[in-house]
């Protein structure tokens, strides 16, 4: 099997965003980036069918120089080989721009199975891994907590969460899917698989390479426009009703209508 | 001069600061609870390769060095020590004896499945009337046939209990002392005549295995020898270097950890209808421990950086043990001020880092060796 997993790296879930001067860009210098823990997911499914049926992973992804510590993370998972996409073309991409990119990029590679994260934590647009799929015109199921692959290696069923249950899908390969929590536990790139990665190949691809003109990619080949980001509003102190609690009830009963004004 | 860290060694903190978030501090409290490390949890820091980072590939390990193991006992040291020292005894100074010294035949045989992890390591040498004093070391090897007699019993044994591996110091020639009477052997726990004594109640760091061992007409072959007859009491203390800096760096991560937790208190916590962080007290504190970490942790990889460079280190690494375990104390006393009541109870981490942190001032040489250690060089070089 050929399986292809598409990762972003994304600022550390933990980390304090500041948005920047400019009011369109967040303040990056004092960030730490992890791989995008939705990716990871799809890295170590990727990871078991590989393990199952033999075959290569080859990790994507997009971004500047740091990208490459996510690549070598996955690698170091056990992944095969990584592709970077860099290019100062390749700034102010879009979802839009980055799936166009995507698609250019694989539909030159043999594939079997596509997997990537339901959404990147930073944007949460949850845009990419669907519309990579209709570029290439693969099948897709989204938001995947299970994948199986069938005997004969041309299908897999999967389960995805829908609202108040679940949905059991087939899907004729090549597919593409995107993993939610819960398909798995994703292993750690352990100390002795850093060691490994060192060796294995990340290739890097500029626009040229990759067979795209410099105002189809990045900023120019994107659909959407930032106007600007602003961060949500300070949360208000909680308040402390004392009191036994039969009055801090109704206390707080009368807080509710009068105050919240919610009943 | 270059202080940049490189990919590897970012990994290498991401990678362990995710085990420890994820597998250790959720631990912590019930291993302190239960004076335990569960061995699920040795388990997947032998799968992940925490038990021999340092140590080379070729003898099991991830070799990343001291460096890496610094990184390492520092992002661990932010959620458990008792788990921090269990590894530190096992890699730092259980297994470090066997790579200074140790035969193609020893490493392979002893040292790699330590490394890997299936095998778990400790440091002996103090006894009764031998601690700081290496010299006074009472138990005794004696020559029978292709083996050696070993007779006597060592205390506070750091894995002590629960190791599978023992680098055991003893007394080949009383007459000579510390310099050519102290020989080093390799001991498997199984052998007859070995046995665990007391497993100590601690104050701190109560999750490790603190415990007396003794010998009792142990044969140990020839081939156990590790280095010189003679020669163990140097091998001693050139793993002890490895083990004071990797203290140094626990002291580094505990340090950051209160930090990290008394900055969110001080802008959490109201009083008189402001956060305590814009009173300036506070402030002076959050900014006095932040002045110290950034110098522990820059003299900690300093000297990392020299060992990595296969450059003798000893005063340095006594200099970073020294100050960075004092000033770990002071760091924890001002988290403790900080939090207040708060910090005093249970529920909240900071006692129990209050009580692991001062063991540090203690072990691996007290802080007063350290001074000697520090002074000697100074004086014999006549110089800084």
């Amino acid at each position: 099997m050929k399986i292809i997993v598409c990762i972003k790296q994304v600022p550390d879930t933990a980390a304090r965003i500041r948005i920047a001067a400019s009011g369109k860009e967040i303040v990056t210098s004092e960030l730490t980036y992890v791989v995008n823990p939705y990716d990871e997911y799809a890295v170590e499914e990727a990871l078991r069918i590989r393990e199952k049926t033999e075959g290569e992973v080859v990790v994507i992804s997009m971004g500047p120089d740091r990208v490459s510590e996510a690549i070598r993370t996955t690698l170091a998972m056990g992944a095969d080989r990584g592709i970077h996409l860099r290019d100062s073309a390749f700034e102010g991409s879009d979802p839009y721009a980055t799936s166009k990119l995507l698609a250019k990029v694989i539909s030159g590679m043999e594939y079997d199975l596509i997997l990537c994260g339901k959404q990147a934590v930073d944007d949460n647009a949850s845009f990419v891994g669907p519309a990579l799929a209709e570029f290439l015109g693969v099948p897709q199921a989204t938001v995947i907590t299970k994948l199986d692959l069938s005997a004969d290696r041309k299908s897999i069923t999967v389960e995805r969460e829908v609202e108040g249950g679940k949905e059991v899908l087939e899907l004729p390969l090549p597919a593409l899917v995107t993993a939610q929590k819960g398909l798995n536990e994703p292993r750690y790139a352990s100390l002795p698989g850093i060691m490994k990665a060192k060796k294995k190949e990340i290739k890097v691809m500029d626009a040229a390479s990759v067979g795209m003109a410099p105002d189809e990619v990045g900023e120019k080949g994107a659909k959407q426009k930032l106007i600007s980001l602003s961060l949500p509003a300070d949360r208000k102190a909680g308040k402390v009703i004392p009191g036994e609690p039969a009055e801090a009830v109704k206390e707080l009963v009368r807080l509710i209508r009068e105050e919240a004004r919610a009943l | 001069m270059d202080f940049e860290w490189t990919e590897e060694h970012r990994m290498v903190r991401e990678m362990v600061r995710k085990f420890t978030d994820q597998e250790v501090r959720p631990l912590a409290a019930e291993i302190d609870r239960k004076e335990e490390i569960p061995a699920d949890l040795l388990r997947k820091a032998a799968e992940n390769g925490l038990m021999g980072i340092a140590i080379p590939d070729a003898y099991g390990g991830s070799g990343f060095g001291e460096i890496g193991y610094c990184i390492m006992m520092e992002e661990l040291s932010h959620g458990c020590a008792s788990f921090a020292i269990t590894i530190a005894a096992h890699q730092s100074i259980g297994c470090m004896p066997i790579l200074l010294d140790g035969t193609e035949e020893q490493k392979q045989k002893f040292l790699a499945p330590m490394a890997r992890g299936e095998k778990l390591g400790a440091f002996a040498l103090t006894e009764s009337e031998a601690g700081s004093d290496a010299g006074g070391i009472r138990t005794s090897a004696a020559v029978d046939g292709d083996a050696f007699v070993i007779n006597g019993s060592k205390i506070w044994i750091t894995n002590g209990g629960i190791a599978d591996i023992v680098v055991l110091y003893a007394a080949t020639d009383t007459a000579k002392g510390p310099k050519g009477g102290i020989t080093a052997f390799i001991v498997p726990t199984d052998t007859p005549g070995f046995s665990v004594g007391t497993v100590e109640k601690k104050m701190g760091i109560r999750g490790s295995n603190t415990a007396e061992l003794i010998f009792e007409n142990m044969r140990i072959p020839v081939s156990q020898v590790l280095g010189k007859v003679g020669d163990g009491f140097k091998n001693a203390m050139g793993t002890l270097d490895y083990g004071r800096l990797g203290l140094g760096a626990a002291a580094v991560g505990a340090s950051r950890e209160m930090l990290e937790l008394s900055v969110r208190h001080a802008q959490e916590r109201q009083q008189f209808g402001k956060p305590i962080a814009e009173q300036q007290i506070i402030q002076f504190y959050l900014a006095e421990m932040g002045a110290r970490i950034y110098a522990m942790e820059s003299m900690v990889y300093r000297t990392a950086a020299m060992a990595d460079r296969g450059e003798k280190f000893s005063r340095e690494s006594a200099m970073v043990k020294y100050l960075c375990t004092e000033w770990q104390d002071w760091i924890v006393d001002r988290a403790m001020q900080i939090h207040g009541g708060m910090g005093y109870m249970t529920h909240m981490p900071i006692e129990r880092f209050y009580r692991d942190s001062r063991i540090n001032r203690i072990f691996e040489g007290t802080n007063e060796i350290q001074h000697l250690v520090i002074a000697r060089d100074l004086l014999k070089k006549g110089k800084y």
